[in-house]
């Protein structure tokens, strides 16, 4: 029970989430719209980072306009495309707190993150390709058409996001309970012990949380728990993959109705893939230091097995919690802050 | 570890709550506003001439017929127009009056509002009538998307006109920080304004400030 390390441990822990949250709360503000109040501040890094992606984007029509009339200014464009992507996915679109939130609730592996957040990105992609290619390419409809579109894909998938959370919450919630000591689940989570694993686990119950650290599903009355974590990963991932993927990003969509505009639309095309790659960059390292939070908590965990099983499972709660209320914010409240797109 | 246990929760719940609004500008607007006064000395209103750059103007008019390609008249984009100033009553037209340190009350907009198009540059016009004429001192005008989706600047060919009060001096506040282009428009806007305060949060407060006698 060496304190030192596991305190050096927690301060890490902390200052990585706290890092991730003013960098997050320097680019945005809270819950859409905030009517009538000072302008938000900004400053520093976060700043910096918002003036980029601005700047970016804006090079974006000039190197449209560019490579229609010069083939090689496409590769220009496909830069500016990569760069823009990577400093843009601080958007709500683009899932960094689901995904995050998501493999810290799940117990994920970095790799996993990695892969999820490209899986998602790529997805936003498609989703862009295909709305402004079908509505606006091969329709001809209009802009208000296409936001009528977002917006009841908007809600599917914050809907989505909610019931990901709920589920999470739910399982991880019970875990947390129990890991706190309220009686109400440790009934019936006996119960179930001893029907299902009975000769295996003839010790005590902390014991038994503790191997089946992040498996909090197993020991709930719902699915069985090889039906859930026994899944592959990306099977179980699918859900958060779309929830996050669905929703097109708005500069995505403005950029392709442009190069259709222009007669290039392939080129549009391109530079949303490109775009993605970017954007898949950033999520899947901001997803990488989310794991590595876990890991470390993980690690605090063994060092002490009551205290860090709360911790532990309290940390997961919150993330699933974090699902929740992103969701419901979303479905309630930015809704309102995209409407000028819908013109 | 109660203590702690909460500085993470509430570290992972701003985490989720922080990232809701859009974090940059898909939208510039370039402004033209003019004050309106009654002969008597009292503004009645706000003229606001907005230009949208040309990757949204092309975004916004996408799909709408019209006779001559690449072409929109008013009337064609009479629908368009309609859409624009009723969605944006939800944001009070990113306008916002003060005198002398009171809030003054705006309108909706005036019929008679309208888009055109030239250059690929979608443009809107309408007027916001205050509820009252506002007679101050000081009258401070402040245009912003606080959630950051819009950008607004001035044009830096007449960006604020003052239309018949003739003993009143007005000011236009731009503090923030430009980039690049928008820099070297700045550069070309008389010095004698106040310049950056070079903090990002009042970048995005761009202020008309009227005095007069």
């Amino acid at each position: 029970m060496n304190r030192l390390p596991r305190l050096r441990a927690l301060h890490g822990l902390l200052l990585l989430l706290l890092f991730l949250v003013l960098v997050d709360t320097a680019m945005a503000q809270p819950f859409g719209l905030n009517r009538g109040a000072a302008p938000s501040e900004v400053g520093g890094f976060a700043g910096w980072i918002l003036a980029k992606q601005a700047e970016f984007y804006r090079m974006l029509s000039g190197l449209i306009r560019a490579a229609k009339a010069d083939g090689s200014a496409a590769y220009t464009l496909l830069g500016v495309s990569f760069l823009y992507g990577v400093f843009h996915a601080a958007g709500p679109g683009h899932g960094k707190a689901v995904i995050s939130s998501y493999l810290v609730a799940n117990n994920e592996t970095w790799r996993r993150g990695i892969a999820l957040s490209f899986a998602s990105a790529i997805l936003q992609a498609f989703t862009a390709i295909a709305l402004v290619g079908v509505i606006a390419a091969l329709l001809g409809a209009t802009a208000k058409a296409m936001g009528d579109t977002v917006r009841v894909i908007e809600i599917v998938s914050y809907t989505l996001i909610v019931l990901i959370g709920l589920r999470l919450l739910w399982v991880k919630g019970k875990a947390f309970l129990r890991a706190l000591g309220f009686g109400n689940g440790s009934h019936t989570h006996d119960h179930a012990h001893e029907h299902s694993h009975e000769h295996h686990h003839h010790h005590h119950h902390h014991d038994h949380d503790h191997d089946h650290e992040g498996s909090a599903w197993s020991h709930g009355h719902g699915p069985e728990p090889n039906e859930l974590t026994g899944d592959h990963w990306l099977k179980r991932g699918l859900a958060a993959i779309v929830a996050v993927g669905l929703r097109p990003c708005s500069g995505a969509i403005i950029v392709l109705v442009f190069a259709l505009a222009q007669g290039i639309f392939w080129i549009g095309v391109a530079s949303t893939f490109v775009m993605g790659v970017g954007t898949a960059i950033t999520v899947a390292a901001i997803a990488t230091l989310a794991v590595g939070a876990r890991g470390l908590a993980g690690k605090l965990a063994k060092t002490k097995p009551g205290a860090g099983t709360i911790i532990l499972r309290g940390l997961e709660t919150a993330a699933a919690l974090v699902i929740v209320l992103f969701g419901a914010a979303l479905l309630t409240g930015y809704l309102a802050s995209e409407r000028l797109m819908g013109i | 570890m109660n203590a702690l246990l909460r500085i993470l929760l509430a570290a992972l719940l701003s985490l989720g709550a922080s990232c809701l609004a859009q974090a940059h500008p898909h939208v510039w607007v370039t402004m033209q506003t003019e004050l309106v006064y009654a002969p008597d000395g009292s503004i009645t209103g706000i003229r606001h001439a907005w230009s949208f750059d040309d990757m949204f103007s092309t975004f916004a008019t996408q799909g709408l017929e019209s006779k001559e390609k690449g072409k929109f008249t008013r009337e064609e984009l009479a629908p368009l127009a309609k859409v624009n100033v009723e969605s944006l009553k939800e944001f009070d037209y990113f306008t916002y009056a003060t005198a002398d340190g009171t809030k003054a009350e705006l309108t909706d907009p005036a019929p008679g509002y309208w888009l055109d198009y030239k250059d690929q540059v979608l443009t809107l016009n309408f007027v916001l009538p205050f509820k009252k004429p506002v007679k101050a001192k000081e009258l401070k005008i402040e245009i912003y998307d606080p959630s950051i989706f819009v950008d607004f600047a001035f044009a830096k060919d007449k960006p604020v006109q003052l239309a018949g009060a003739p003993k009143c001096k007005v000011d236009v506040v731009l503090p923030r920080e430009m980039t690049f282009a928008e820099g070297k428009a700045l550069s070309q806007i008389p010095a004698d304004e106040k310049n950056t305060t070079m903090t990002w949060g009042a970048q995005f407060a761009t202020k008309i400030l009227v005095h007069c006698p």
